[in-house]
């Protein structure tokens, strides 16, 4: 058995790319700047010199191309995989994304396939502002042919990247920017993990938080601070919205009566809307011991300054505030 | 009597004497943002347009005030060009409330609607369809003013640049394209993103008038806009105007700016600056001296400290306006 070897997120989505690109020919990567530069974030620093500029395929500032050229490119045999600089320029691919990538298949009668991977840093707490902090995943949630995946951790990140890039539909990968740095046990060897398969990250008894993204990590915190007040949080990442593991969530819930969903995304019209009315139409509705609670993003553009910009989206008091209305209502 | 170079009518001595200084302001304004960057003072991102002051100080020169501009990223030259003052500008980096935008928006995000700057951008190629609107605007309701709108090299390849040029063109919208073509987008080469030789050819493809300039030659660059405007206001649409320049720091902050060498950056600073040509212009043309050229920078220095002093100074925004200000 090899000892545990810690990589950060960043390296662990690099890694599983490499891996990728070295067993199979029709697997490459394009985007802005990803050559000599290594990606805005540095993600794909290094493998220029290893694959060479047709597979670390440098483009121009041209999301929409970008992405219409992965899907054409993917329609007939190849398996992009494309970084998307910010997910704030999704806006600016949608047509490619949304009309053609997410329905070609579906459309043309079951003929085809778009094995294509759609990476994007998502998410805000860097200070750049609006226009390229914020969480997009509902959007592409709600699109019926996309997959859309939020891991958490560096080991969630390699296993899911690798089942996206295997996959035969268009997968949209968030990756968080915050969690790049973020470091964690990752094998070396490939491996794969389920997409549609939730992670408890933690064990618990008295309420269960369902949380994505960053969110898991404050979950995480605020439960310690929880159990010292004798509170026993069980955590859920469900990992991948599309699909969703929404049985490991109720079962959960069976468990414990009680559930927060916590996400970064603006709350109304967030996807914790779409968890907490899947656990109020199952079975687990009659174990409810208090009414589902939902935390999210103000219903605000990301502000530049960083006091309003860290009061924009919930932090950990939020969640442990919201577990103690959860736990303590009657 | 300024008899050497050419200027446009409305240029005056005096005028230009404001543009040397202003040219300083647009530098110092940014060295100073890249100094407090990099001691962390100043967060988020922020673009430098050091070395780029001439396209920004000499097309704006040549505006009316009723005329209007669109940004970019890169805009904080723009941006004092068209009338900003830098003390709410440096205070916005700040995150200050005394800020254009009450700390909410950033470097990315000035406008300034009052003086008609809409907006930088953070979004490439974000401001080219909407200074097409403006230029709608002024067409439809016979106002007269006439839309500058500034872009990169790189935002050239986006969408918007070519359908926005296009519906200009088809419209004969009052507006101005000036692309400040500075060789990169981010790490992108232009020769490596774009096949013709330079980016003003693309307005062949759209049937209006390209013109390539000096971007750092500051007259160049009055008299070719001066020229696009005066068309513009004459209701024959719009032209694109591709200043050649160069910015001096890299992309953003961690950019290692590995795409090029330190020869090339040498040679663009030592040889092409464009506030050094326009000093020894003004000398020779005996506007100024050479204390009195001293005294316009060492003016625009202690501005832009003055500037920070009022940053620092200027109080936090209150958590009250998280929400505010999201509707009208
Ligand atoms: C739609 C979009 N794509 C990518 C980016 C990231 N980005 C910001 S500036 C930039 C380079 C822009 O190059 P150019 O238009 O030449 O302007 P310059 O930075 O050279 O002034 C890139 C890729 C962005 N902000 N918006």
């Amino acid at each position: 058995m090899s000892t545990p070897r810690e990589l950060t997120y960043l390296e662990a989505v690099r890694e599983c790319m490499s891996q990728e690109m070295r067993v199979n020919e029709d697997v490459f990567i394009m985007g802005e700047d990803i050559g000599l530069y290594g990606g805005a974030f540095g993600v794909t620093r290094g493998m220029l010199e290893e694959f060479g500029k047709e597979r670390v395929r440098n483009t121009p500032i041209s999301e929409a191309a970008i992405a219409g050229a992965a899907v054409g490119a993917a329609m007939t045999g190849m398996r992009p995989i494309v970084e998307l600089q910010f997910s704030d320029f999704i806006t600016i691919a949608t047509d490619q994304i949304v009309n053609q990538a997410a329905k070609n298949r579906y459309m043309f009668g079951g003929k085809g396939k778009v094995p294509l991977v759609l990476r994007t840093p998502s998410g805000s707490g860097t200070g750049a502002a609006a226009q390229h902090s914020q969480s997009l995943e509902a959007w592409m949630a709600h699109i019926p042919g996309l997959k859309v995946i939020q891991p958490s951790t560096a080991y969630d990140a390699k296993g899911l990247l690798k089942a996206a890039i295997d996959d035969d539909n268009p997968v949209i990968f968030y990756e968080h920017k915050l969690l790049y740095r973020t470091k964690g046990h990752v094998p070396e060897e490939s491996y794969s993990l389920p997409i549609g398969k939730a992670d408890i990250k933690r064990a618990g008894t008295d309420v269960t938080i369902v949380a994505t993204a960053i969110m898991v990590h404050k979950a995480l915190q605020a439960a310690v601070e929880l159990e010292k007040e004798g509170i026993s949080v069980e955590i859920i990442d469900p990992r991948t919205l599309v699909p969703l593991d929404i049985e490991t969530i109720v079962e959960s819930v069976k468990k414990t009566g009680r559930v927060v969903v916590v996400h970064e995304a603006v709350k109304r019209g967030g996807f914790g809307g779409e968890i907490a009315s899947l656990i109020a139409e199952s079975e687990a509705f009659d174990y409810l011991d208090a009414p589902i609670k939902r935390l999210g993003g103000k219903s605000v553009p990301i502000p530049y300054n960083p006091v309003l910009e860290k009061a924009a989206i919930p932090q950990e008091q939020d969640i442990i505030q919201a577990v103690k209305d959860t736990v303590f209502r009657r | 009597m300024i008899t050497n170079v050419k200027v446009p009518p409305m240029i005056t001595e005096k005028k230009l004497v404001e543009l040397f200084h202003q040219m300083w302001l647009i530098r110092f304004f940014d060295e100073k943002v890249d100094e407090f960057f990099a001691k962390g003072l100043i967060h988020g991102t922020t673009h430098l347009c050091v070395g780029q002051e001439a396209s920004a100080a000499g097309a704006i020169a040549v505006l009316e005030d009723r005329d209007k501009i669109t940004s970019t990223h890169r805009g904080h030259g723009h941006c004092i060009a068209k009338g900003a003052e830098a003390n709410r500008m440096m205070a916005e980096l700040f995150g200050r409330e005394t800020g254009y935008c009450r700390g909410k928006g950033g470097s990315m995000h000035i406008a300034d609607v009052e003086k008609g700057n809409l907006g930088a951008n953070g979004i490439v190629g974000g401001g080219i369809p909407i200074a097409v609107g403006s230029a709608l605007t002024s067409q439809m309701k016979k106002l007269g003013y006439v839309t500058l709108c500034f872009f990169g090299d790189g935002a050239s390849n986006e969408g918007s640049f070519h359908e926005a040029v296009n519906m200009a063109a088809i419209w004969n919208l009052p507006v101005v394209f000036i692309c400040e073509n500075n060789q990169y987008g981010m790490s992108g080469p232009v020769k490596d993103m774009v096949k013709v030789a330079n980016i003003a050819d693309r307005a062949g493809a759209y049937g209006i008038p390209g013109n390539v300039v000096d971007g750092n030659d500051i007259f160049a660059m009055m008299n070719v806009t001066h020229e696009a405007v005066e068309r513009a206001r004459r209701g024959e649409g719009p032209t694109l105007i591709e200043a050649k320049t160069y910015r001096w720091k890299g992309h953003s902050k961690s950019d290692a700016k590995k795409y090029r060498t330190r020869d090339e950056e040498m040679e663009w600073r030592n040889n092409r600056d464009p506030i050094e040509r326009m000093r020894r212009v003004l000398i020779s043309e005996g506007i100024v001296s050479e204390q009195e050229a001293a005294q316009l920078e060492a003016d625009a220095r202690q501005e832009i400290e003055n500037a920070v002093k009022f940053a620092e100074e200027s109080p936090m925004p209150p958590l009250e306006i998280l929400e505010e200000d999201v509707y009208a």
